[in-house]
């Protein structure tokens, strides 16, 4: 098993995209942190057969789905544009993008920010989610669909 | 087909949660670890919570990964870097390289020793700053007088050079034997001893 400071080097970009997709940039940092600290503290129990990269989006997810239900989504995402057109004028539009993927249903928000942000192919999309490889693709394309409708009219 | 971009990357941000995590993570790991720079080369220091568990040299031991690797099957994978958690081996071994310090006063874990090596080292640790003694005296130190290649091999394999000397141990007649850093080593660290070859 690889220590745990590489697994960590190795991961971090991936579950910071995440993070700042899933919950927004104000909040990414708390669940970078709990996600991060629930590995480490499972990481010599974890089947290394498994991919490393779903293990760790598993959490990830689990961890962004706590912070939804404790915010209970009071935070509206549309109240965070303005900081991220402060830091980084350029991709207003992706920032756009992540704020409304964040007010989809839960299954294809998960769908979608795990293979767009965190870069897991569906398989691992699945696995992480702990649904079949369909299921992961269907949630994605719905979430797809209803994104095209309200953003490419 | 759509495809979403990825969200902007944010490298600010990013380094700002990495250094809060490794923060935290330090107090949760089994093993911590810190790069040392020395006048003997470049140095990896590793601890557990018992204390000082590995001080290897990281070139001629095959590198940081190799080492990290060797912790992580042989301690647990539960690694983390952490500069901080190792400042007192840092401070010590500055001060024994400046002159300034003949003992080291910092906790040990023989973890990565095997019983008999255990008492190797311990038996080596008495072995004054400045002075040298021989393998089959170390070895009847340990309780085994006839066992000179056991403790030889033991000495060889000390998870933490300098702090247990082991390079104050010589052939019996006077050959400088082996070291685990290399010799070149070993001869700088008996030279800043004062110990005459």
């Amino acid at each position: 098993m690889v220590p745990f400071q590489r697994f960590f080097e190795q991961h971090a970009d991936a579950v910071w995209r995440y993070c700042s997709a899933a919950v927004g940039p104000s909040h990414a940092d708390d669940v970078f942190q709990e996600t991060f600290l629930a590995a480490l503290r499972a990481y010599d129990r974890r089947r290394t057969s498994a991919s490393p990269a779903a293990w760790i989006m598993a959490i990830a997810h689990n961890k962004a789905m706590d912070h939804h239900r404790s915010t209970g989504r009071r935070a509206l995402p549309v109240a965070e544009l303005p900081e991220i057109a402060r830091a980084d004028p350029e991709p207003v539009l992706d920032a756009g993008h992540w704020a409304r993927v964040r007010t989809l249903p839960p299954k294809q928000r998960a769908a979608l920010t795990l293979r767009y942000a965190a870069d897991l192919s569906h398989a691992e999309v699945a696995r992480a989610l702990g649904c079949s490889e369909d299921a992961a693709r269907r949630s994605a394309h719905e979430g797809l669909k209803t994104l095209r409708a309200e953003l490419l009219p | 087909m759509t495809v979403i971009p990825p969200p902007p990357s944010d490298d600010a941000g990013l380094a700002r949660a990495t250094k809060r995590f490794l923060g935290a993570a330090a107090a949760e790991a089994d093993v911590v670890y810190a790069e040392l720079d020395s006048p003997v080369g470049p140095l990896v220091a590793a601890a557990t919570t018992l204390g000082l568990a590995r001080l290897a040299y990281r070139d001629h031991n095959g590198g940081l990964d190799v080492v990290l690797d060797t912790l992580a099957a042989r301690l647990s994978p539960r690694i983390v870097e952490a500069p901080r958690r190792l400042d007192a081996v840092r401070r010590e071994l500055d001060e024994y390289f400046a002159g300034a310090r003949r003992s080291f006063g910092l906790p040990i874990d023989l973890a990565l020793a095997g019983p008999f090596g255990r008492e190797v080292l311990r038996a080596c640790a008495q072995i004054p700053f400045g002075a040298t003694s021989s393998y089959q005296a170390v070895a009847a130190a340990a309780g085994r007088p006839r066992a000179s290649r056991a403790t030889g091999n033991a000495l060889g394999a000390n998870p933490v050079p300098i702090v247990v000397p082991c390079h104050r141990v010589l052939r019996t007649g006077g050959g400088i034997g082996g070291y685990t850093g290399g010799l070149g080593i070993k001869e700088h660290l008996l030279g800043l001893e004062g110990v005459a070859l």
